[in-house]
């Protein structure tokens, strides 16, 4: 049953990247050229109503569907790590112009060159896997 | 019924994201993408090679299937839900474009030199997706998230380290735009 929920969460999340455009490297490019407003949009409006739920579930303490608590892991304090590794991610985003959510969009769509780019993240993250003790954090 | 068919507008798009967002809460788990490919590679055995990957792959298995659903989403959505995916964009972002010799900007969802089958034939561009990809996956480890883990979930619950990442996407995809892809393209 809990496998047909995340099924159909998935399915609803990769029409909207899809009909949203926001899978589309265009798009990208576009939102690094600071030509539309379209992408931010999209964050934006997302961010802003994520901060309102997230604050209400916290105040109110709203249990999930199952009656769980609702846990939200705080990230790791740090600096270095996020910044390298954001802008090593920037760099990627803009070239491949997909993240990892919409580059799986795009298979179902039925382009195949999406998947060098799947294939080598996978190989960026073991990368990231055998040189993390050496990498500052 | 013809604007199912049209591309969704940002303030469709942003608060639906949000939903999928609360949809993964209200089910107990979190949104964030790019840890799917840690679990794909601890799948492949990488649990040999380094501790990080040594981990229950099956407890992010629900992860997965959101995976398989963005898969389907994005048949169903061009498929079904399409009828022109052409991209508008900004008149320049198309003129620059054009200049840096992709002609398919206006005309396509992604650009045929870069996602067109006979691109898979140029061995520059290849290496391009290849770097690309690279460059995504180690960056997002590195990161601890991309953008739903950090500008989309993060951000929403207040995380500073979540906004040095999202700044740090900027200046990376600012530089590649501006600096790197004169030099590419």
């Amino acid at each position: 049953m809990r496998t047909i929920i995340y099924l159909f969460i998935g399915i609803i999340f990769g029409i909207t990247m899809f009909k949203s455009e926001a899978a589309s490297w265009f798009r990208i490019y576009e939102m690094f050229r600071f030509e539309s407003f379209h992408m931010y949009g999209i964050i934006g409006s997302s961010v802003f109503l994520g901060v309102v739920l997230i604050q209400l579930i916290k105040r109110f303490q709203i249990k999930s569907f199952f009656g769980e608590k609702i846990n939200f892991v705080p990230k790791q304090k740090s600096f270095q790590r996020y910044l390298f590794g954001g802008i090593i991610f920037g760099l990627g985003w803009a070239l491949a112009g997909a993240c990892p959510g919409p580059m799986f969009t795009l298979v179902g769509v039925g382009y195949v060159p999406i998947l060098v780019v799947i294939a080598a993240s996978v190989v960026g993250t073991f990368l990231y896997g055998v040189l993390k003790d050496r990498l500052p954090h | 019924m013809n604007w199912i068919y049209e591309p969704w507008p940002w303030y469709v798009a942003g608060p639906m994201i949000t939903f999928i967002m609360l949809l993964l809460l209200m089910v107990g788990k979190n949104f964030g993408m790019s840890s799917n490919l840690r679990t794909l590679c601890t799948i492949c055995g990488a649990g040999n090679t380094a501790d990080f990957f040594k981990f229950d792959w099956k407890s992010q298995k629900w992860n997965l299937v959101v995976v398989l659903g963005a898969i389907i989403g994005g048949f169903i959505g061009s498929h079904f839900l399409s009828l022109d995916s052409a991209v508008v964009l900004h008149p320049n972002t198309i003129s620059e474009l054009k200049a840096l010799g992709f002609e398919s900007a206006g005309t396509a969802y992604l650009p045929t030199e870069m996602f067109g089958m006979s691109a898979l034939l140029d061995v520059k561009n290849v290496l391009l997706l290849a770097i690309g990809g690279l460059l995504v996956g180690f960056g997002a480890r590195y990161a601890g998230g991309c953008t739903s883990g950090h500008a989309i979930s993060g951000l929403s619950n207040l995380q500073g380290p979540s906004l040095i990442a999202v700044i740090g996407f900027f200046i990376g995809g600012l530089t590649m735009i501006y600096l790197i892809f004169p030099i590419l393209f």
